[in-house]
């Protein structure tokens, strides 16, 4: 016969669902906890090398030299790598969602290629895509353009490290980022509104234009933000793509090197002949592309809230 | 018997107005449609009258939708679906190979059983259909505007409020936008699936009366579920069961002296 559980299995069950609780919790305070511990670490330290002349001006010669060292050159190559990076994976990301949840059959072979494809991409370790890029963009495309544009200039143009050439090894690595994230908000579109639409006598392009894009908007800037995340801190796709041990001078063109805030702490940390005395610089430029990340997702952040907002009111 | 619903066909005037004088605009010829191996009309034969309300009803899984579904191609979308036979619309077979789809959409508008409005503002769900084809005056626009929700009975309600977004309506206030969004674009034809099932009684009396007072302009087919709304505002009423149809007359008849034993059964709510 079933019979209503004893007294026991119910105090067993209680003991097991306050377990529960305390472990989940234990776990939630432990990852704050090696947050804090970070964060708190790395400003105690970085406190006394951070100061506006730091902040605001050119590298000198001596990248080791506490008084004369600057970041201004690594924050403008940092944020315009990220930055063209979302300007080359964002419409190349969002169409190939677009082809995938609208147009593709869902159980066709080539769909299953491509999405196969898309998942192996995000698992390839960030290496992988620097020396893809070296070979890819700069030794093949980069040559071909040298080739084309300035046959008999021995001097390479296009077919050396570049920051161009950095943001597209870049976008590469983050495509499945935006693809995924793009996919999930147009699935989250309900098919009433489409149907809505083409009903009116729209046509399935005009339809994905003007109702599903726009309201898949938020969700598209989602992936651009946790593409910014990932660029962002990300040293090893740009090693042999664009970045610049040292550069006098900023960057003036998409084919220019640049200087880079996660390198530079790479190149602080190994290549410093004093450790001791650039240990503070060595913290101001953690705090610094801390900051810089922060700062591009806050800006996403916000437009995606704006824009969720004005959904809300009206267009 | 049938004279249970009765007294609901004698309810309004407009009901039955103007059957003896309308003719043919819609004919759907030998029409068979399959999801994938499966069967979902057969053999259809109906000829849908101009200027008249026509109710589908019959129980769920009966291919009501389905059939409407056919008069705008929406079916098209579905992978699955083959289909025979003919749609004839004013003589011209809407399944023909020189056929415009967009074309027929805009001949042949559509309100579906879940309200579906754009999240956008009141105006530009109206305007939306309008500029897609080619309407860009902004004053055409403000009075296409006005007339389509006049015509839907929704402009006392929303004329101070046209700027906000059309999700903060009410569910019924939700459905007549969807109508004047439909008949902005002037069709001949609105199809309406289940229209006010999703609606409270008051809500549903609000669109049935727009339902009457549009037949003079328009040529409603509607799917019902609800055998009472058939008997208040349909002229002709045409019974499916199991993807044929079964009975297709008056709704008078229909609804007091069915030639089909199933008809009787279904409409006094013996089965279904």
């Amino acid at each position: 016969m079933n019979r209503i559980p004893s007294q026991t299995t119910g105090s067993v069950r209680k003991l097991f669902s306050v377990l529960g609780t305390g472990v989940t919790i234990l776990a939630t305070v432990l990852i704050l906890a090696i947050l804090a511990v970070i964060l708190i670490n790395i400003l105690w330290h970085g406190a006394e090398g951070l100061s506006l002349r730091f902040l605001f001006s050119m590298s000198d010669k001596d990248m080791f030299d506490v008084e004369k060292a600057g970041v201004l050159p690594m924050i403008i190559g940092t944020a315009a790598r990220v930055i063209i990076m979302a300007i080359l994976v964002l419409p190349v990301g969002v169409i190939t969602a677009v082809y995938l949840t609208e147009y593709a059959h869902a159980t066709s072979i080539f769909t299953r290629v491509i999405r196969g494809a898309v998942n192996n991409l995000a698992g390839v370790p960030s290496i992988v895509f620097g020396l893809f890029g070296l070979g890819f963009f700069i030794n093949f495309l980069g040559g071909r353009l040298d080739a084309v544009l300035y046959p008999g200039d021995a001097e390479p143009h296009w077919g050396k490290p570049a920051l161009l050439w950095a943001s597209a090894t870049l976008a590469v690595m983050t495509l499945p980022v935006v693809i995924v994230a793009t996919e999930e908000s147009l699935r989250a579109i309900p098919i009433g509104l489409r149907e809505a639409s083409l009903a009116l006598g729209a046509t399935k392009l005009q339809t994905i234009i003007k109702i599903v894009l726009p309201n898949a908007l938020p969700g598209i800037l989602t992936g651009a933000i946790l593409a910014i995340s990932r660029a962002a801190g990300e040293v090893a796709p740009i090693l042999f793509t664009g970045a610049a041990y040292y550069m006098a001078g900023l960057p003036k063109s998409l084919s220019d090197q640049f200087m880079d805030l996660g390198y530079h702490i790479f190149i602080l940390s190994t290549q410093s002949p004093n450790i001791e005395k650039t240990r503070s610089l060595l913290y101001a430029t953690v705090v610094v592309l801390l900051l810089l990340t922060f700062a591009l997702n806050a800006v996403a952040i916000v437009v995606r809230a704006r824009m969720r907002r004005n959904m809300r009111q009206s267009h | 018997m049938a004279e249970i619903l009765a007294p609901h066909l004698n309810l309004d005037p407009r009901r039955g107005a103007g059957l003896e004088t309308s003719s043919t605009l819609i004919s759907i010829q030998n029409l068979s449609l399959w999801y994938g191996t499966n069967p979902a009309l057969t053999k259809i034969q109906l000829d849908i009258k101009s200027n008249v309300v026509t109710a589908f009803i019959g129980p769920s899984g009966c291919g009501k939708s389905t059939l409407l579904r056919c008069l705008n191609r929406m079916n098209d979308l579905i992978d699955s679906v083959r289909m025979e036979g003919e749609v004839l619309i004013g003589g011209q077979n809407i399944y023909g190979p020189e056929v415009d789809v967009i074309e027929l959409r805009k001949r042949v508008g559509m309100v579906f059983q879940r309200s579906n409005p754009f999240p956008k503002s009141i105006y530009e769900n109206i305007a939306f259909a309008l500029r897609l084809h080619g309407l860009r005056d902004r004053r055409k626009l403000d009075e296409v505007v006005e007339q389509s929700l006049q015509a839907a009975a929704l402009w006392d309600e929303v004329k101070d409020r046209l700027h906000t977004n059309a999700m903060e309506l009410s569910g019924g206030q939700q459905q007549r936008l969807c109508i004047a969004r439909a008949i902005a674009i002037q069709p001949e034809i609105l199809l309406m699936d289940e229209p006010a099932s999703a609606l409270d009684p008051l809500a549903t009396a609000r669109i049935e009366d727009l339902i009457l007072n549009l037949k003079k302009d328009y040529t409603i087919v509607i799917v019902t579920h609800n055998m009472q709304q058939a008997a208040r505002i349909s002229d002709m009423t045409a019974f499916f069961y199991l993807g044929e149809l079964i009975e297709y007359d008056s709704t008078e008849k229909i609804f007091t002296n069915p030639a089909k034993k199933q008809t009787e059964d279904y409409v006094t709510g013996r089965f279904g």
